[in-house]
Order: C-alpha cells, then structure tokens, then sequence
C-alpha cells in the first residue's frame, strides 16, 4: 500500500501541493476576513455575499493540505522535516495517519483545519441568521484563522523540507503511539477552538452594538457543541493519562491538564450565562466577557505549554521564538477584542431584572463559583513562572493547592447545580423548591450518612453530593412530569412534551454527579508496590495477586518484557492480565503498558516496572468506580449533545424579507 | 459611567499585565536568563555529599579527591549517561569548555562501562576524571534528571546547579560568570 502510494506521485510533489494549499487557504483566510469585516460595515452587498464562498474555499484548500500532510507520511516522504522527525518506516500504518497530528506543527495544522470548519459549519448551519451578523462572524473567524495560518506558514511549517531527504525517520514518541491519543487532539482542538465560534459572535454583536435574546439562542448551540467536545477531549486526555502513564492516577493538576480546563470552566459558565441573555435579556456584557474569555483561555494554554513557558509532563519541543509570535498573535487578537469590549460594552442595553432567589440567580451563582475555580486554577497555574519572573523564587504548585482551594468552592457549587434548575424565572420562593426536592436531599444525607461507616469523611460527602447531584438532576423532569402523583400513562405523555433541553440538561447535571461518585470512589482506591519473582503472591485491596512468569516480546517496533499476573479473589480465580514494559529501541524510550481489567464497579490495574536479578517491581492497583469518572465526562457531553437537537435552537428570529431584499438589491 | 468605563477596561489591563509578564519570560528565555524548567536543587549551598565511587575501567574518584583538587579552584561536575540523548547534545559545548582550561569531572550515571566509553569515543571526552555511579549518588546530589551540572568551590559547596543540556549560550551567561566569581 505504502509502496503504490510511493510509486503514484512524483517524488516530493504532494508536500508542495500541501504547502501550497496551505498558503492558498491563507490568502482565502484574509480576503474572508476583509469581505465579513468592511463588507458590512461599508454595506457592500457583493462582498457580503462572498463570505460563504471565501470560507469554503478556505476549508477545501486546508483539507487539501491536511491530506497531503498524511499522503506524504503514508509515503514515508522523509523529506518532509516534521515527516523525519515523527515517523519512521517501520511506524504502524494507523498511527502514520494520526501521527500526523501528533506534533507540534502537525498540530497546527489540525488546529487550522478545524477553524476553517468552524467557518464552514456557521456557513452551512447559518442560514437563519441575519445576513449582516452571518457575514460578521464569518469574517471574525476568517481573521482568527489569518493569524494561526500564518504561525503555521512563518514559523511551524509542517512541509518544511529536508535536502537531502533522510532515508529513514527518527520515529514517534511512543507513548504517543496509542489509539486514544490518536482521536484525542482532534476531539480536544474541535473543544479549543469550537469556541472560536462564540467569541467571533460576541465580537460581532459588539461591532453591531446589540445582543438580544435571539443573539443568545444563535451563540448557545455553538457554545454547548464546543463545551460537549471540550469535555470529551478532556476526559480521553485523563484517561490517556490513567492508562498510559501508569502511575494509577487520572488527574496530575499538570499545566497542560489545567490548560484545557481554564477553557472547560469558562465555556460551561458561558453555556449558563447564554441561556439568561436567551431567556431574559440579562447579563449580556458578562456573556460577551465570557465567550472572549473562554477563547483567549483555550489560545492562550497552548500558548504557554509550546512556548515552554510552563512545565510540563508533555513535552512539546519548546520554542521561544514561536512563543514570541503567538504571543504577539495572542495580543493583537484577544487585546484588540478586548479593547472593543472596553470601548462597545458599555453601549448594550441592560435587560431585566430579577430577585437573588430566582434561576436567573442561580445562574449568576453557579457563574461565580465557576469563574472563581477558574481563577483558581489560572492562579495554581500561573503562579510558578511568575514567582520564578517578579521574586526569583522556584516554587511549584501541585495538587494539594488545588485540592484544597477547589473543593470548597465545588461543594456549594453542587448543591446549587440540582436547584437551580427548580427555580422559576424572576422570583423564586423558598417553600415549593423544598417541596420539590426534599426526596434527593433525604437520599443524598441518607447515602452519605451511611457510607461515612465504611469511609473518610470526605469521600462519604463525595458520594452524598453524587447522589444529590444525579437526583437532584431529574427532580426537574420528575416535577414536570407529575412523576408518581399521577398516572404512569400520563407522566409518559408529558415526558414526551418535554423541551428536548431539559432532558439534555437533567442528563449533563446527572453526568456531573457519575463523574463526582468516580472521584469519590478514588478515595477508597488500594495500592501496593511488590518486588517478585514468578511463584510469588501478594495480598492487596481484597484480591490476591499470583505472578505466574515473566517473558519477552517482540513487537512491530519494540521489545516488551510480559508479566502473567493471575488475580483471584477468596481463592476463586477471576482474570490473568498481562502487563507489559515495552523498550522502544529506536527512541530509547521504556513505556508501561498497563494491564486494567474492568467490571465498572473497580478496576484492577497492573503494572510491571523494573525487572533486577530476576525480580520484577510490580505495582497493584484497586480503583474503586475509576470507569465511572470517565463514564460521567460522557454523559455530560451526551447531554449537552442532546439539548443541541431541541428544536427551539435551530429556529432562527424570523428575518424581515424586506430588509434582506433591501441589502441585496442596494 | 466612568466607573464603568474603568471596569469594562480591567480584562484588557489583566490581559496587558499578563502579556508584558509573558514577553518578559521568552525575552529572558532567548537570552538563557529565565528558565522555567530549572527546578532548582536542594543541596544548593550546602556541602557535597560524601561518596566514592568506581572509575569506567581506570580509577574513579571519591568526594575527597573532589573537595581536594576543587581547594585548588573550583570543579565543573557533570552527570551524564550514554542512553541519554540530551548529554550527547550538549557535549560539543562540555568540551568548547574544557578546551578553555575548566577542570570538569563526569560521573555516569545509571549506565555500563562498554557504553560510557563507546558514547565518550563518539562524542569526544571533556572529563578530567571519570565516575560511574548506579543512582545512589545522585539521589544524594538531588539530582532531577540528566544531564545535570554542579559547581563544586573551593569549600566543597555545591555552588551552582543547572538541569537540562548546558549548550553555549547557557555556558556563557551563567557558568562563566559564576566560575569568575568564585
């Protein structure tokens, strides 16, 4: 396949081809920028129309060169730098395909690609919106996409090449040589720069100076879509972490982790904030504030892990030069967004107005609360360098501070999180939100009262604001459908009335409270580290742990060392697992594979480590409800995918045809 | 409406702190000033550990012979090892700085003697005297990784530690100017 592939082109055709697709897409990157920006503005009807074109015709030439990317490492076109430097020949076929993602420049690219699929999305999704806003957007994102092409193009080309070519390349990072790392970035960057969407709308309703309801039902769907894949590429990110690593955790509170979370914060206080500008008008500024916010944080965390400014366990080739020009990419895109929104906020009319015991109220709680452990975190993060930079000082900052500052803040966040959504709009009153879910407050005390017999005190909180939190979710749902005060025939029938949102919302809030009982279960997990020899057994976590032999392996592209471990519980053998040490020779690099055997309830999870005079270290591991940390991501971004599908969403405010009309005949 | 006005500029204030911060960094980065993967050591200042360790086929040294000739001036000890791929970077620059007449004294790290002096024959060898220790040391060193770097002075203090590759750069702005101090 890679031969035919190889004989097909002229030698070094395709990485030219890509390269220059990549400067086409740049050029139709600025004139969509130019036409969306001055074509309203000037009200140039003819640019106006353009935009849609410009911001295909951008996609498809980033498509050509995200192809020619791949074309040329399925070739093993070691004249490509990025080529040499990441893959080799004997690099499986699967990961030559995802390894083209799987570095820095590579990455960028991705990054790109999907930018312009944002454009594409609101080309194709956006036919309801008012042409003006329509082309604003477009050209926003145009303009975003300008700047990280360029980046590409000036200082992280992925078609540089390489004379003369190498005859074979250096290989990739074989931790990287996974399966999940393989759809991980695409799903994270679609969660990155997804929110590329929100914030070209925030900046188009301030070049407009008006956001009004219809303003937040238009930005909502974007920004949940982008919170859901944010989600997703965070959990896949952990539970990389948890499987690859092997260092039996799934949360290390690393820069990179925070980098993505920053982002995660801010974006679902978006998703909550949008839905007051839908329903009432309100907190429209803030809105504004926080759909610039959520993306400057999702540009600025790469930022500062590629430019190296920040320690990490991920090491992309840290680089100051291209820092320098991210940075400056960064200033002028996010500075000059915020100038405007010094400059035009002001100008948007407040909305109405409510009580403090209200969903709008609510809503700004459960707003602050994020937003404060958003802060936090940027803080946690930040704190390091800028110590090392004003005071000199080498500090670092790791999961106790998290731990302990974050946790306070998500208690109170958790009991809000369930009510919230009890509460009516403008004024709530205390008696009928105690009616409604006094039954999940009791189960949750009870569940926590009875899990403190058998645990800490903490996790037994954990499991109790678990339990509130999945209850707690559907006293809504169990509310409006008069669930077990009527009729089954008839609660069955409301149910099916229900807005499709706010199921979607019960489901994402349950979600929270899986992925809550997982941390918990974290609290009751078990670990033991053995030195043995085959013959030996242990006792860890109620299971006994026999090492039957070692042996070795050989694989496509390393050699791996095999420990046959049989598990079994009060005598009863339950399940042989095999870790492995694998011995990248190419790299020089030992990676673990972690054996996990799973029943959702725990995992078992081994790992074979250093082998001396004839034993091997051995690492035993019980985590207890792991699978449903990573269970709980899912749900909640099914449930933000679920209320993407409520009709109310895709109904556009109805555009005067007259107006349009007008626009397009001037 | 001026308190408004003041309020909607804060995220761009927030943002032109943290930028400047941000510029501040990668200008000192360039510059080999300001290295945010430096983690520091905790043996810093303090007096060096006590150890005597096997050579790589001759004889090795111990922290005696160590304090004893760095009495005479300061010592450049560097931890290496022949699987490392950074110490096999940064040893045209070990050796730029032997040539200018800088005692530096290697200790292997973690490695076997057939490799050390395969990976010494390839790369050139920049050490005075040479060491091979199995981990104990350098957990006494504090050592965070290799290759890492120490100056020994003329008490037997450890003066100076840098972690991660030195290259010329590094050499010039920090080693120097601390080696001409002591």
């Amino acid at each position: 396949m890679q031969n035919t592939l190889a004989a097909l082109v002229t030698p070094g055709l395709i990485p030219e081809l890509g390269h220059f697709a990549l400067a086409l897409a740049c050029c139709f990157a600025g004139a969509q920028a130019f036409a969306g920006i001055v074509g309203p503005w000037r009200r140039h009807a003819g640019l106006i129309a353009a935009t849609p074109a410009l911001a295909i015709g951008q996609l498809l030439a980033l498509a050509v060169a995200c192809a020619a990317l791949v074309l040329a490492s399925l070739a093993d076109d070691f004249s490509v730098k990025n080529i040499f430097e990441n893959s080799a020949i004997a690099k499986p076929f699967i990961y030559k395909i995802a390894g083209a993602w799987g570095n820095h420049e590579g990455s960028i690219l991705l990054w790109g690609l999907i930018l312009g699929l944002c454009g594409g999305a609101v080309t194709a999704f956006g036919g309801n919106l008012p042409t003006l806003l329509r082309a604003r957007v477009i050209g926003v994102l145009g303009g975003t996409s300008v700047g990280f092409l360029l980046f590409a193009l000036l200082t992280s080309n992925p078609f540089t090449r390489l004379w003369p070519p190498a005859l074979d390349g250096r290989g990739m990072n074989p931790l990287l040589q996974d399966p999940g790392l393989a759809i991980h970035p695409p799903i994270l960057y679609a969660g990155y720069v997804g929110f590329a969407v929100p914030f070209a709308f925030a900046i188009a309703a301030l070049i407009e100076g008006r956001v009004d309801a219809a303003w937040g039902r238009w930005v909502r769907p974007w920004a949940v879509a982008s919170w859901a894949f944010l989600t997703c590429g965070i959990a896949l990110g952990s539970w990389w972490a948890y499987y690859e690593l092997g260092w039996g955790g799934y949360w290390f509170w690393d820069p990179v982790e925070n980098a993505s979370l920053m982002p995660w914060l801010t974006g679902t206080a978006l998703v909550h904030s949008a839905i007051v500008v839908e329903k009432r008008e309100s907190l429209k500024i803030w809105t504004i504030l926080l759909a610039i916010g959520t993306f400057a944080l999702s540009l600025s965390g790469t930022f500062m892990v590629r430019s190296g400014i920040l320690n990490s366990v991920h090491s992309f080739a840290a680089d100051p030069t291209r820092g320098v020009f991210i940075l400056g990419l960064l200033g002028l895109l996010i500075g000059g967004s915020f100038l405007l929104f010094a400059l035009r906020a002001g100008n948007l009319s407040p909305g109405g107005i409510f009580a403090p015991l209200s969903r709008e109220g609510a809503l700004i709680l459960n707003n602050i609360l994020l937003c404060s452990i958003a802060s936090i975190v940027i803080v946690g993060t930040l704190y390091p360098p800028f110590a090392d930079l004003l005071i000199g000082q080498k500090i670092s900052v790791g999961a106790p501070f998290f731990n302990a500052t974050v946790l306070p803040l998500a208690i109170p966040m958790f009991v809000a999180m369930a009510l919230g959504p009890l509460l009516p709009w403008k004024r709530g009153r205390l008696a009928p939100l105690l009616q409604h879910a006094w039954w999940a407050a009791l189960i949750a005390t009870l569940t926590a009262g009875i899990a403190s017999f058998g645990m800490g005190i903490l996790p037994a909180c954990g499991f109790g604001a678990a339990a509130w939190l999945i209850l707690g979710s559907f006293a809504e749902v169990a509310e409006r459908t008069l669930l077990f005060r009527t009729k089954a025939a008839t609660s069955v029938r409301r149910a099916r009335g229900l807005p499709v949102a706010v199921l979607g919302a019960a489901i994402a809030h349950a979600g929270m409270g899986v992925t809550v009982a997982g941390i918990s279960g974290s609290a009751l997990s078990t670990q033991k580290i053995v030195s043995a020899k085959p013959g030996d057994h242990f006792f860890s976590g109620g299971y006994e742990w026999t090492l039957l032999k070692l042996d070795s392996k050989e694989g496509p592209n390393y050699q791996a060392r095999v420990a046959t471990i049989l598990i079994s519980k009060d005598g009863v053998p339950l399940q042989l697992v095999r870790p492995e040490r694998r011995n990248f020779t190419a790299q020089h690099q030992t990676v673990s594979d972690v054996a996990i055997s799973t029943n959702f309830l725990r995992d078992l999870y081994v790992v074979l480590g250093e082998e001396r005079d004839g034993e091997a270290v051995l690492r035993f591991h019980v985590n207890v409800l792991a699978p449903w940390i990573w269970l709980g991501a899912l749900i909640m971004a099914s449930g933000g995918t679920l209320s993407l599908l409520d009709r109310r969403l895709r109904v556009g405010a109805p555009v005067p045809a007259r107006a349009r009309k007008k626009l397009v005949t001037a | 409406m001026a308190r408004r006005r003041l309020i909607l500029l804060a995220p761009l204030a927030v943002l032109a702190a943290a930028g400047f911060g941000f510029f501040t960094m990668l200008n000192r980065m360039q510059k080999g000033r300001f290295d945010p993967h430096d983690i520091g050591n905790p043996m810093l200042g303090k007096p060096m550990p006590d150890f005597d360790l096997p050579g790589v086929g001759g004889a090795g040294f111990s922290s005696a012979d160590l304090r004893k000739a760095a009495a005479a001036g300061p010592i450049v000890v560097n931890f290496f090892a022949s699987w490392c791929i950074p110490c096999a970077n940064e040893a045209a620059s070990l050796a730029n700085l032997a040539k200018s007449g800088v005692p530096i004294w290697g200790i292997a790290y973690k490695d076997k003697p057939p490799a050390v002096q395969n990976f010494l024959t390839q790369g050139g060898n920049p050490f005075a005297r040479l060491a091979m220790d199995a981990g104990r040391v350098a957990i006494d060193f504090g050592l965070f990784g290799v290759p890492e770097t120490f100056i020994i002075d003329r008490h037997g203090m450890i003066a100076w530690h840098h972690a991660g590759p030195l290259d010329d750069t590094s050499i010039t702005n920090e080693l120097l100017p601390k080696l001409a101090l002591l």
